[in-house]
């Protein structure tokens, strides 16, 4: 037994299984993540269940388990879809209920834009009143016609009376600043003319209005009739139909194709049904936007912190109190920081900039209200100390004899620093930012309390002059899981969705993450030293 | 003898501290111009410290303290009028280790004359070809000026810090044991190297090989726990030394 432990065996062990429990719990995480992520976009099969009572179910079998507290009793989850007509998506099958089961090939899964999926069979297509029956080609051909449809309305609503709310918007305030400049022949004049203009602008805004109900009773013409389990119909507007296919008659390749474009939908698309469908995009494109702008503040705030910290600064009592509140701010619960940039940033600087340049859009606040500047600096402010640390460390590692190679040309102490140090540093510094972008992206709590929202209306950056909205609300990656896994009505619908933005986040963060070490790594070989 | 020319550094009762510990004691000797001024003695006993003190490397060693003067050109350089990076501009230093900028070749040997203010391309590359024909290079890298000065061999990246060091134009070049790093080939080039190097300027070598001393230097000075034992015309130093303690030194080094 001595020999054993003196062999040094056991600390090899010791270490050696500590680091496997690490290994194992990430790649645990990381695999469910995976499995249950990347699983959401097959075109699962649709059974049809007819229970002993004679009633029949159609759905999407979820899960399989065995009843709690009884033996050798097992149940299902079947996601039977149809919440206009059922209430629920789920619905719990005992084993033992069950009298057969089989998987139609004729059986559809529509997917709506609104009431979730809808499970059933293609009966026919009722148009002005007349019923005719249709093949699933043909319905598919419809489908994508009134998709064309959809895209003009959402043109129309987003982009068209967008602009022009954008433009009545603006005059309405310039408006206001004329009323509130003091009265004069001139100023009377000018107000008049936006007057006019706001009108037009609310006359083209009442035409766009008149087109899109036209629209709307058009794309309303079309309905398909739907068969469900139960042999009831019920009537589907085409206009209400995102997607329709049989899965249970689709070949490997076309599930393929099905999940692509699914896929491609879910990172590209706009969220639907309070987040639990459709696409992501606006929170991969705010979440990577935030990232970027803290990334802009955090980065030289942190090295030039660090350069007076460890190039200039004696090391006396006075520094080393500050080296060390620096390094501890890193353990100040991150809400701590929400706080403080809602009452510093939002409304102590928010709402001063808002009194000197936007005053004539008072009360409603421009800058005094969370934004996407103002939840960046928080962050930034929370990941300050990870930049401080890590350029502390890479000035350290410069060697003594460049520095000295560098003083012994006649430099001052700038120069040295500037030409030769800080790009020798760089690599360091950049793994401190990949830290501080790791560590950003990942944050949820200050954000909830600066700017970010369920559902933003308009991306950070559009094509209305100028372009970057800093002060614009924005969508998150992480507060979107928490929306959607804890505070949507759906919450067991939207499970799935869950770890797929899991997935889509921690992908978006090992893709920053990818980029700057590529870059990082490019500098290390150009400025490796054969010095120690 | 060789005859002596002007000294152009005088130093003076020279007293350097190391915190509390007297690394150099008394120092009084001077430097001749346009001649190879070579430090010999046992590691430890000061020739760094000393050779670091004529262009004030020493400053950035915190609580060193030092006492006398030094006066290069009559100028006392460690009066508080001084300027540190003016004095260094004019007093040149390589170093033990080669320690080039992680930069190209040219950026390196052009590294001063830019911090200087020089911009004009043409006479960067003129004054780039100058210091590397100067160090024995130019030959070796004029095709290679733009690949990082960290690929060559440790002899070339010696030598470009000695280019870098004339690229300034200094008065004086202070070398501390140049070559201690180097292969015999490499050390053989830089040496015929500084014979060509003290036409235009002031040569001060550490070195800790008596060999070299011999071959390259005018003038030798011996060191021993931080004094200065014997300073005298090279020649004169190893074959007729003066003091007990040098003649140990040389002869029990040639065995
Ligand atoms: N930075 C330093 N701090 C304290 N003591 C030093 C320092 N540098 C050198 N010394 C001491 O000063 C003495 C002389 O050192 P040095 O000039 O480097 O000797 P040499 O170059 O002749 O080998 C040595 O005893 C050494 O330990
Ligand atoms: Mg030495």
């Amino acid at each position: 037994m001595k020999n054993f432990f003196k062999s040094g065996n056991p600390y090899v062990w010791l270490t050696a299984s500590a680091l496997t429990i690490c290994l194992l719990m990430i790649c645990g995480l990381v695999m469910l993540i995976m499995i249950k992520g990347l699983g959401m976009f097959w075109p699962h099969k649709i059974v049809s269940i007819c229970l002993k009572d004679n009633v029949v179910v159609l759905g999407e079998l979820v899960k399989r388990e065995s009843v709690p507290y009884e033996e050798d009793a097992y149940r299902s989850k079947l996601k039977v879809g149809n919440r206009d007509v059922y209430g629920l998506d789920f619905k719990w099958i005992n084993d033992d209920d069950i009298a057969s089961m089989d998987y139609p090939l004729s059986a559809i899964t529509i997917e709506r834009r609104e009431w979730g999926n809808m499970y059933g069979f293609l009966e026919g297509l009722r148009k002005d009143n007349k019923t005719e029956v249709v093949g699933m080609d043909e319905a598919r051909e419809l489908v994508k016609e009134s998709k064309m449809l959809y895209e003009r309305i959402r043109h129309i609503e987003k982009k068209e009376i967008g602009d022009i709310n954008h433009l009545i918007e603006k005059n309405r305030i310039k408006l206001r600043s004329l009323i509130m400049q003091l009265p004069s022949e001139k100023l009377q004049k000018k107000a008049d003319r936006v007057k006019e203009k706001i009108e037009a602008l609310e006359k083209t805004y009442s035409e766009k209005e008149a087109l899109l109900t036209e629209l709307y009773t058009e794309a309303r013409k079309k309905e398909f009739i739907i068969r469900l389990a139960d042999d009831s119909e019920k009537v589907l507007p085409v206009f209400q139909v995102v997607r329709m296919y049989t899965p249970n008659n689709m070949h490997i390749v076309s599930k393929m194709g099905f999940y692509v474009s699914k896929l491609w939908e879910y990172v590209s698309g706009e969220p639907r049904e309070a987040n639990t469908e459709g696409g992501i995009f606006p929170a991969i494109f705010g979440t990577v936007m935030m990232v970027f702008i803290m990334s802009i503040a955090v980065v030289p705030l942190g090295v030039l912190t660090a350069i007076y910290l460890k190039e200039y600064a004696s090391d006396n009592f006075l520094s080393r109190i500050v080296r060390i509140a620096v390094n501890n701010l890193a353990g100040v619960p991150s809400i701590v920081f929400g706080v403080f940039g809602l009452g510093f940033f939002i409304y102590f600087i928010g709402g001063s900039v808002d009194k000197i340049f936007f005053s004539e859009a008072l009360p409603t606040p421009t800058y005094g209200t969370g934004g996407i500047l103002w939840a960046s600096l928080t962050l930034a402010l929370l990941t300050v100390p990870v930049v401080v640390v890590a350029t502390e460390e890479a000035l350290s590692s410069v060697p003594r004899a460049i520095r000295e190679g560098s003083y012994a040309l006649g430099t001052t102490k700038f120069e040295t620093l500037w030409k030769v140090v800080l790009p020798q540093a760089t690599p360091g510094i950049l793994t401190g930012t990949i830290l501080a972008m790791a560590r950003a992206a990942g944050e949820v709590a200050p954000l909830m309390i600066t700017g970010v929202v369920k559902l933003a209306p308009s991306l950070p950056i559009d094509h209305h002059f100028p372009f970057i909205h800093l002060e614009r609300k924005f969508m998150h990656l992480g507060f979107h899981i928490y929306d959607v896994g804890f505070q949507s009505p759906n919450v067991e619908a939207a499970i799935p969705m869950v770890y797929t933005t899991t997935l889509v986040l921690v992908f978006t963060v090992l893709t920053l993450n990818i980029v700057a070490i590529v870059i990082r790594n490019k500098l290390r070989k150009k400025y490796k030293t054969s010095l120690v | 003898m060789k005859k002596k020319s002007e000294p152009i550094v005088n130093i003076i009762d020279l007293n350097f501290y190391y915190g509390d510990t007297l690394a150099l004691k008394g120092i009084n000797f001077d430097i001749s111009e346009k001649k190879i001024t070579a430090f010999i003695g046992p590691s430890g006993c000061g020739k760094s410290t000393l050779i670091r003190c004529l262009n004030r490397m020493n400053d950035l060693i915190e609580n060193v303290r030092i006492e006398g003067c030094i006066k290069i050109k009559g100028q006392d350089i460690y009066d508080p009028s001084m300027n540190i990076t003016e004095l260094r501009k004019r007093v040149g230093m390589v170093f033990q280790k080669p320690n080039p900028f992680p930069k190209t070749i040219y950026e390196n040997v052009v590294y001063g004359p830019r911090v200087l203010g020089i911009k004009k391309k043409s006479l960067l590359d003129d004054i780039c070809e100058k210091a590397l024909t100067r160090a024995a290079l130019w030959t070796e890298v004029k095709d290679r000026l733009h690949v990082s000065a960290l690929e060559i061999s440790g002899g070339q990246q010696q030598r470009v810090c000695i280019a870098r060091a004339i690229a300034m134009e200094p008065e004086i070049v202070l070398l501390d044991e140049p070559c201690s790093a180097l292969d015999p080939i490499a050390t053989a080039k830089i040496e015929d190297m500084l014979v060509e190097l003290k036409k235009d300027y002031t040569v001060v070598i550490v070195t800790h090989n008596m060999q070299q001393a011999a071959r390259v230097s005018d003038f030798t000075g011996f060191f021993m726990m931080g004094e200065l034992v014997e300073y005298d015309d090279t020649t004169e130093l190893f074959t007729k030394p003066k003091k007990k303690k040098t003649e140990d030194y040389i002869t029990g080094r040639f065995g």
